[in-house]
């Protein structure tokens, strides 16, 4: 190497700290760029009550988390009736009594979307569903939980029509819209069902 | 040349999305480079275990076949776990 060549190679000491300047802001950009990254995420708002569209939801989940996904479902409004087992009518307003008679006290009695006739719809679904081997939406929760689906009832909709925890699956979680946010920004999809 | 295997899954007669969940939960039982084989009668299942493939890090699709017994398609999918 010639004394040409390596002067040209020599970098000053100021230009070098410029350097290193840039590179630790490079470094911390790209740190914060990597902790806005999605993950491998699936968030779900159940907001319907309808057997049809709680099976699509379910089918989602349980697909999503086969694939190797992290999947949260968040129950809100209509859907927490999936997650009922139980009416109760004691220690409630009256609105809330009559909210709690009309609606139905476990995934087993949720209606259809289109031509439920009085639940007959629904009944006639889950009969075509059981012909084609398809599983039953009690089937798919319980594969949910098996596979790791984290499920979180919305407590603002659970306190105003008075839903107790006692009238609740165990296992949930309880939370609201900032924890529902928190996984959903984090997701590569989010669908509200 | 068919492809080999090192285990059976029969999820014949399972729909959407019971094939897949089932191999999921089939594959992690396999060791690192070993094939799992599941047979399916869900068309569907073709492009679910493509799509799974796809995303999930930890499996390879080596090889797909359709195969016709008694009258019906069976969808057979070889899936290689690989880590």
């Amino acid at each position: 190497m010639d004394a040409g060549t390596e002067s040209k190679l020599a970098i000053d000491p100021s230009r070098l700290q410029v350097l290193e300047e840039r590179l630790r802001d490079l470094e911390k950009r790209l740190a914060m760029v990597e902790g806005q990254a999605a993950e491998d995420r699936v968030a779900l708002i159940v907001f319907s009550g309808d057997l049809d569209r709680v099976l699509a939801a379910f089918i989602i989940a349980t697909g999503a988390a086969a694939m190797g996904q992290q999947v949260s479902m968040f129950f809100t409004f209509w859907g927490l009736s999936v997650l009922k087992k139980d009416k109760q009518l004691s220690g409630k307003s009256l609105f809330q009594r009559m909210m709690t008679l009309m609606t139905p006290g476990s995934s087993e009695s949720l209606p259809v979307s289109k031509m439920n006739y009085f639940g007959a719809g629904a009944k006639m679904l889950r009969v075509m569903m059981a012909q084609k081997n398809v599983s039953s939406l009690e089937e798919m929760i319980s594969l949910a939980r098996e596979l790791g689906v984290r499920m979180t009832a919305c407590e603002m909709s659970r306190d105003v029509m008075g839903i107790k925890d006692s009238e609740l699956v165990a296992g949930l979680e309880s939370g609201g819209v900032a924890s529902f946010l928190a996984d959903a920004l984090k997701s590569r999809t989010s669908l509200f069902i | 040349m068919s492809q080999g295997f090192d285990s059976v899954l029969d999820a014949r007669g399972l729909n959407c999305p019971m094939p897949l969940v089932n191999a999921r939960k089939e594959i992690g039982k396999l060791d690192l480079g070993q094939v799992l084989k599941v047979i399916s009668t869900d068309r569907g299942s073709v492009a679910d275990f493509q799509g799974w493939a796809k995303i999930a890090k930890n499996v390879e699709l080596v090889g797909q076949e359709t195969e016709s017994a008694d009258g019906a398609n069976l969808y057979v999918h070889y899936v290689k776990r690989t880590a």
